[in-house]
């Protein structure tokens, strides 16, 4: 889709901002360019829509020389998202979004329809929000409207330069995991830079590592994580890198079988004995309609007859789509030593312990280093 | 609201002063020969003239050059072309007015360039700022959407900067009508003829039938400009943040 022949750019003074870069990123990937400031990261980025002029080797685009193209027409077909949004304060949040369909000469009731699409997909309003100006809007607002804007024209490939990087923590977790949501129906080709080596690992099919305008790793972020090519990647992803790991798998991948279960009506003398009979500390106590109620464990049997009377119930639970860092923290800060995963009407699906991370964990490692 | 309040009265003790002193009754008083209406009447529409004539031609020049020197490729001129224009607003402006007789001889035509080079600099200046201060990130987003030049001036540029173009056109206009005062030294016309009368015959109340008038009419013009530049300027950048 998008390839990358020893690019390089070199300004008149003499500074090598990108030396001999190669690499390419498939249809549907996204691509994240990681590195600290100053690496060529975001040049590089800027290479492949021209922003920036190429001054050695080549950029294609399915195999077009892009250097050849008009440029503006390059353009048309790249969505561009940056920190700093550059919305257009005297245009609406409509007009916005119309920009690349405008330029495009895309009909008005096609341009309008595809406004009201976008700001849906985001998660906003159409009514509340398309006749709005960037002024009257929130940083998270505006960052929504910024990614929709670059949807505009419905373009292949997307470049996205630390797009959630002005925005407060708890808004940017929030519009990582709706824009992962979206990239999974829309697999657009993404490049997408940023220094934050959780948000490349949380977001990233590849990384891309740089150093000094040169390209030092290329992998999938496990591999990136526990198959380093050197002391510089080792260095950069850092010493938890393990506990970085565990935002690479999610519960589903982990958990498969159904728990053993107890009925809240059961008898706590009946249920001790199948504890002692299977060798476990503790068992999910459901409903009849197998909705969760909590938890009991072996020690809490002694304190009454029915399992209902002694349970202890759990407010904490995850789905089978939650990353094993975030199951591992809430087992962490809430003394548990299994949580139980639930579906959206609160059904049983299984349970996860602390062995359970630590076996993937190992398998992950493991992979990473055969690889 | 208060803004309003203060101008009008201000505008309203002015005419009134004018129309007090051009009413009096001059053999009754005995000392004093106030100038008719039809004199005002004739200053004022020349005055206005001239002001209007070199606010034009300052506009053409300064608004296209301003715009100019943003450009990269003329990034060079930006320096010398505002600098100049900066020293050109440090010379007093009798002098500049007073400098053009000598070269380009009495009458209109030296009053009318003197005003406009004196008019100039806020303009310049202004429409220098007022594209120059655009935020890049803006323009840069629109160079990766693929606009080109002409439409990211047209599209965005242009509206973004036209309230401080304006602005500078508004306290240019308003600087212009108190210079032209001092055309008629170099054989302009306008209501400096009547100021002149009233210092050259030592008279008080002749010089404010000639400044009561020209500050009324600064008001005025000032006022029309600041609601043309408020009809402009993009609802986008009038509205009021409301952070969420």
């Amino acid at each position: 889709m998008i390839k990358l022949d020893m690019v390089t750019k070199v300004y008149p003074d003499g500074t090598e901002a990108v030396k001999n870069v190669s690499f390419e990123i498939g249809q549907g990937e996204l691509c994240v360019l990681l590195g600290p400031s100053g690496c060529g990261k975001t040049t590089t980025m800027k290479m492949i829509n021209r922003l920036i002029p190429i001054t050695g080797g080549t950029i294609y685009i399915d195999g077009v020389d892009t250097a050849k193209m008009d440029e503006n027409a390059l353009r048309r077909d790249i969505g561009y998202a940056i920190q700093q949004i550059g919305l257009f304060p005297n245009m609406t949040v409509g007009r916005n979004i119309e920009t690349v369909p405008e330029l495009k000469g895309w009909p008005e009731n096609k341009r309008r329809q595809r406004g009201e699409e976008l700001l849906k997909l985001m998660g906003m309003d159409s009514g509340e929000f398309i006749g709005k100006y960037p002024r009257e809007l929130s940083g998270g607002q505006s960052q929504r409207v910024g990614v929709a804007r670059a949807l505009g024209g419905d373009p292949p490939i997307l470049l996205m330069d630390e797009p959630f990087g002005a925005i407060d923590p708890i808004t940017r977790v929030r519009l990582q995991d709706e824009f992962l949501k979206i990239q999974q129906t829309l697999k657009k080709t993404i490049i997408f830079v940023t220094h934050d080596i959780y948000e490349a690992i949380k977001l990233g099919d590849r990384i891309a590592l740089m150093k000094e305008g040169e390209l030092v790793q290329y992998d999938t972020p496990a591999d990136l994580l526990y198959n380093p090519k050197n002391e510089f990647v080792e260095n950069f992803v850092g010493a938890d890198r393990a506990l970085k790991g565990l935002q690479l798998i999610r519960v589903k991948d982990v958990v498969k079988a159904s728990p053993p279960t107890v009925k809240s009506g059961e008898k706590t003398e009946i249920v001790r004995e199948r504890m002692e009979r299977a060798g476990i500390n503790w068992l999910a106590v459901v409903n009849g309609d197998g909705n969760f109620l909590g938890g009991v464990g072996k020690a809490d049997l002694g304190k009454g007859d029915s399992v209902g009377d002694v349970m202890s119930p759990s407010a904490e639970t995850a789905t089978a789509n939650t990353v094993l860092n975030e199951v591992f923290s809430l087992m962490l800060s809430h003394g548990l030593d299994n949580l139980p995963i639930v579906d959206k009407d609160n059904r049983l699906q299984g349970v996860i312990s602390f062995d359970t991370i630590r076996k993937a964990l190992v398998e992950l490692t493991q992979r990473g280093k055969t690889g | 609201m208060r803004h309003y309040v203060i101008l009008i009265s201000l505008l309203v003790l002015l005419l009134g002063l004018t129309v007090w002193i051009t009413s009096l009754d001059w053999i009754k008083e005995g000392v004093y020969r106030p100038f008719a209406w039809g004199d005002i009447a004739n200053c004022t529409k020349a005055h206005l003239e001239m002001v209007v004539i070199a606010e034009l031609i300052a506009i053409a020049i300064g608004v296209p050059l301003g715009i100019l020197v943003t450009r990269p490729v003329f990034r060079k001129l930006t320096t010398p072309i505002i600098g100049g224009a900066n020293v050109g607003q440090s010379i007093p402006s009798l002098a500049v007015i007073a400098i053009m007789a000598p070269i380009l001889g009495f009458g209109l035509q030296s009053a009318i360039v003197a005003l406009v080079i004196y008019g100039l600099l806020p303009v310049l200046r202004n429409s220098y700022t007022g594209i120059s201060n655009i935020d890049p990130a803006i323009v840069e987003a629109a160079r990766g959407m693929g606009m080109s030049r002409r439409q990211i001036a047209r599209k965005i540029e242009l509206p973004l900067a036209l309230p401080v173009i304006m602005t500078g056109i508004r306290v240019s206009t308003v600087i212009t009508v108190g210079t032209a005062e001092l055309a008629v030294l170099v054989g302009g016309a306008g209501l400096g003829r009547i100021t002149l009368a009233g210092v050259y015959t030592m008279q008080p109340l002749t010089i404010l039938q000639g400044a009561a008038p020209t500050a009324a009419l600064a008001i005025i013009l000032g006022f029309i400009l600041a609601r043309v530049e408020g009809g402009m300027t993009s609802r986008g950048l009038k509205v009021k943040a409301e952070m969420a």
